[in-house]
């Protein structure tokens, strides 16, 4: 395996039973390598399998077939399960129903707690924490009296404390107002950016996917599409056919080329605003 | 309407007794409470009092907070000295309007026995109200380790405690939600007879109960995630540490555990 893939999916299947007892498949031969350093976002409508290709990559649950490695560890070695799942945190999408400590300090002690960090040590690596997600003011506060993305973001402190390898967000911002969404994006980025960590954000916004060194479009239990952003989101009618919106930049452009305008293709908003002007002006 | 529900009632302060370890104040609770059903006569009672009168000013709470737990059981004390004036003969007899007699023994165990009552509750609260949950929680878990080895999941019983503690304000807001959603759909709490009141309870009830069975499911996931794996080998962020006030606990209580004994009837 190459050194710079920090996350494998090779073949994997899944398949859970549902309420009948008949066998329904969810993930089909998987096909996936996520690099270190990498920022990658997965798209895909509802009961595409995004949640369960997640949970196959910290050890929630094990491949059916297939297999998947972390850090080069295979998952389904039951005495790797606590490392796996110290390098590979998760957020999850009711930010209300993640944080299991009664104060800030106290949830982002639980990871740690769980790993047997030393009390001493604790202290320190919750304050670190803390600070790299600029909750330090609210350490002694109830969970409940914060936002939502207050809250997304102590349990990405709690993750953190944990110095993990990866974190994957799980439609992490899908219950919280546009505020609070860019709180965590943005924080999510930076930690990206400056400490190096590797994210998986699943979402259903396109917009979020725009800024990510891949995106991996996931459709009935594979692997629709993966690539760069500009790749992905060129191929608007197909994306249209499995029901996944894109960007709005990239929907206005295609939008204007039916009506006959050509602009060049873009991503962001702000680019487009001004090929846009340019055009006006040179008309 | 739910929000402002304190849990608990835990005061923040640093006085002598918050900053006592939980576990004294537990320990000291019990040797409290059975010097109180030794008490049985003025004197004995008359130190119980002065004793716990001394420790409301460590707690340097104000006297309302203190008297306020009194207000749940106060129905409790009125009932138990009725009882004790009118049924409990033997003595002196005080008054006498026909059959109907008030004696002295009467009186004597109807104040005995409400003070009985009042201190247990006053010096319970003063725990509660200088403990803060988790700490209350942490020393229970420290107590109860012992009985850990003859299979008393300890462990288990303090987590879910503590999860209570986070989650009950969460529910309370959820509670607050639904209530006014039905209400908006036309339900009526607040009236009508007490079959029809106790049957408008049932709309808040399903989905509250749904919500808490989805969000243990979402909790225990996002648990496993974070690397819960039980008891064994876990650390903990907060350590108990006795300090010279714990020692001074427990001299108070072995001279309280004395003079009762000595004095005692
Ligand atoms: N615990 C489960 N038991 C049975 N079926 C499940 C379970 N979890 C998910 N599924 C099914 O698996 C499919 C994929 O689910 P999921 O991975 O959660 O998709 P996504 O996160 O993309 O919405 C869905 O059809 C869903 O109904
Ligand atoms: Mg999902």
């Amino acid at each position: 395996m190459n050194e710079e893939n920090l996350l494998a999916l090779q073949e994997v299947s899944y398949t859970y039973d549902d309420e009948l007892g008949s066998r329904v498949p969810v993930l089909k031969d998987v096909d996936l390598t996520i690099q270190k350093g990498s920022f990658v976002s997965v798209l895909g409508h509802n009961g595409s399998g995004k949640s369960t290709m997640a949970k196959l990559m910290n050890a929630l649950l094990l491949p059916e077939g297939g297999k998947v490695l972390v850090a080069g560890m295979d998952t389904s070695q039951g005495e790797l399960v606590w490392e796996i799942r110290r390098h590979v945190g998760m957020v999850f999408q009711n930010p209300d129903n993640q944080i299991v400590g009664a104060t800030v300090e106290d949830d982002v002690a639980f990871g740690l707690e769980n790993m047997g960090v030393d009390p001493a040590q604790m202290r320190q690596r919750i304050d670190e924490a803390l600070a790299s997600v600029g909750m330090e003011p609210y350490l002694l506060a109830q969970p409940h009296r914060l936002s939502g993305g207050q809250k997304q973001r102590v349990a990405i402190a709690g993750i953190m404390a944990m110095r993990p390898s990866v974190i994957i967000l799980d439609e992490a911002t899908a219950m919280l107002d546009p505020q609070g969404r860019q709180e965590v994006l943005q924080l999510v980025r930076r930690l990206n950016r400056d400490e190096g960590i590797t994210i998986i954000n699943i979402t259903h916004f396109p917009e979020e996917a725009v800024y990510s060194d891949k995106v991996v479009v996931m459709n009935a239990g594979e692997v629709l599409m993966e690539g760069p952003p500009g790749d992905v989101f060129n191929q608007v009618e197909r994306l249209k056919a499995v029901g996944l919106d894109v960007p709005f930049a990239v929907r206005l452009r295609h939008m204007l080329a039916a009506k006959g305008i050509d602009l060049p293709f873009v991503l962001h908003q702000e680019e487009l605003v001004e090929h846009v002007c340019r055009l006006l002006l040179t008309r | 309407m739910l929000q402002n529900i304190a849990i608990g009632q835990y005061v923040p302060g640093h006085s002598f007794l918050h900053r006592a370890d939980p576990r004294s104040k537990l320990l000291f609770i019990i040797l409290f409470a059975t010097l109180v059903f030794l008490a049985n006569n003025t004197v004995t009672y008359a130190v119980l009092v002065a004793f716990t009168l001394y420790a409301g000013l460590l707690s340097r709470l104000s006297l309302g907070y203190i008297l306020k737990s009194l207000k749940p059981v106060w129905i409790l004390i009125v009932f138990t000295i009725i009882l004790h004036i009118f049924l409990t003969k033997g003595g002196a007899v005080y008054f006498q309007w026909g059959w109907f007699t008030v004696e002295e023994r009467g009186i004597q165990q109807a104040i005995f026995i409400s003070l009985r009552l009042g201190l247990l509750v006053v010096i319970s609260s003063l725990l509660t109200l200088t403990t803060s949950p988790i700490d209350l929680t942490e020393g229970l878990e420290r107590l109860l380790g012992p009985f850990g080895r003859i299979g008393v999941p300890v462990h288990e019983i303090a987590l879910m405690m503590s999860i209570a503690i986070r989650f009950i304000p969460t529910l309370m807001e959820e509670t607050d939600k639904i209530i006014k959603a039905q209400t908006a759909r036309g339900a009526n709490f607040t009236s009508g007879s007490l079959v029809k009141r106790a049957q408008s309870l049932i709309p808040i009830a399903i989905p509250l109960f749904v919500s808490a069975f989805r969000r243990a499911e979402d909790l225990a996931l996002a648990m496993e995630a974070r690397g819960y794996r039980g008891g064994v080998g876990r650390t903990r962020l907060h350590k108990l540490a006795f300090s010279w006030r714990d020692a001074g606990i427990a001299a108070a209580g072995v001279l309280l555990a004395i003079t009762i004994g000595w004095w005692r009837a």
